[in-house]
């Protein structure tokens, strides 16, 4: 039975709310185990690399204009380490690149 | 020391804001077609903050899926929220009071996670705080302005804001693994096998969401049982309160 749009959206609200949630529920105390610990502590290195390539490579459309993207924001993450200047590096290369490409 | 947290979040936030009102925008798009009203729009991107996940929303609306079919499709969609919830409760303090539990699981997305998580020490979840409320402010309004205004923001401009989210994951990562050689491999073989299976026949198939699922826990348990932190010595204490958030390094 198909629950019409707004009782859809409370559903996949609720939902996904749940999945946030249960772990914060279970996990009450600090992670006895040092290697689930230890993996749960790589867990984001991992995803946020897993997240950034390839995908940043096609997100404008232009392969050359991610790579160029690419480029810049390893280079700018290694000497600024400053969330808002290495973003802001990226966007105006990536204009930069996408006016010419 | 709330307040400093806070703030600090909200300038964190900036680049979240910026990058996820640029994506929100083509979610709005998106959302215009399926029917939905522009308040049924914000409402969606207020109560889920989830890229993938609202699309694939949108999708089962436009099916006219069944409430199993929604719930199913749902929990494989954003099951990596699944992991980053489990990250995130070994940065808290036991001080830290439960309540903080059910707002804290609201704000996980990506992009607020992966800031949280990265701070020196505990968690101070009114940085967390101060994060999600500009990022969901640039989510929400983006939703809606796109479904509106479509051709209010040139296409270029939009386009370049969308990099933001990759630039800020860049500058997540690169600055941990200039400080542990270990942490830059494991950033490298991340990359390197994402790449891969986004190249290779069959792979390649395998929606975004799973890919990160399944390289998150092959690479990061192997990473586990290569080099087990030691936890033991307390690595995370109650950080001294001028480093009780990210510092900003200008």
């Amino acid at each position: 039975m198909n629950p019409g749009i707004n009782l859809s959206l409370l559903v996949i609200s609720l939902t996904i709310y749940g999945i946030r949630l249960i772990p914060f529920l279970f996990f009450r105390k600090p992670i006895k185990n040092k290697y689930f610990r230890s993996f749960l502590y790589y867990v984001p290195y991992v995803t946020l690399a897993v997240m950034t390539f390839p995908s940043i490579l096609s997100a404008t459309g232009s392969y050359v204009t991610g790579t160029a993207t690419l480029v810049v924001g390893l280079v700018a993450a290694y000497l600024f380490e400053d969330l808002f200047s290495v973003a802001i590096s990226c966007c105006v290369v990536a204009l930069a690149f996408g006016i010419f490409f | 020391m709330f307040k400093k947290a806070f703030h600090q979040g909200l300038k964190h936030g900036i680049p979240i804001g910026l990058g996820y009102f640029a994506v929100a925008f083509a979610l709005g798009i998106s959302a215009k077609q399926v029917g939905l009203s522009v308040i049924q729009a914000m409402m969606m991107s207020m109560g889920m903050i989830a890229s993938a996940g609202e699309f694939a929303a949108l999708s089962l609306i436009n099916e006219k899926a069944a409430v199993i079919e929604m719930i199913v499709t749902t929990l494989i969609v954003n099951m990596r929220y699944f992991l980053m919830s489990s990250s995130m409760t070994q940065k808290l303090s036991p001080k830290t009071s439960f309540g903080h539990r059910f707002f804290l699981a609201y704000s996980i997305t990506d992009e607020i996670f992966a800031l949280s998580v990265t701070v020196p020490g505990y968690l101070n979840p009114y940085y967390t705080y101060g994060i999600t409320l500009v990022s969901s402010l640039g989510w929400t309004t983006g939703t809606g302005l796109g479904l509106v205004a479509s051709n209010l923001i040139p296409e270029p401009i939009a386009l370049a804001l969308s990099v933001a989210i990759y630039g800020m994951f860049l500058a997540i990562i690169i600055p941990e693994g200039k400080k542990d050689h270990f942490i830059a491999k494991l950033i490298f073989i991340s990359m390197l096998a994402s790449g891969l299976f986004s190249i290779t026949p069959v792979l390649r198939q395998v929606p975004s969401g799973y890919r990160i699922i399944i390289l998150t826990i092959l690479i990061a348990g192997l990473a586990a049982w290569i080099r087990p932190m030691d936890f033991s010595e307390d690595t995370l204490q109650d950080a001294p309160e001028e480093e009780d958030v990210r510092i900003l390094q200008e």
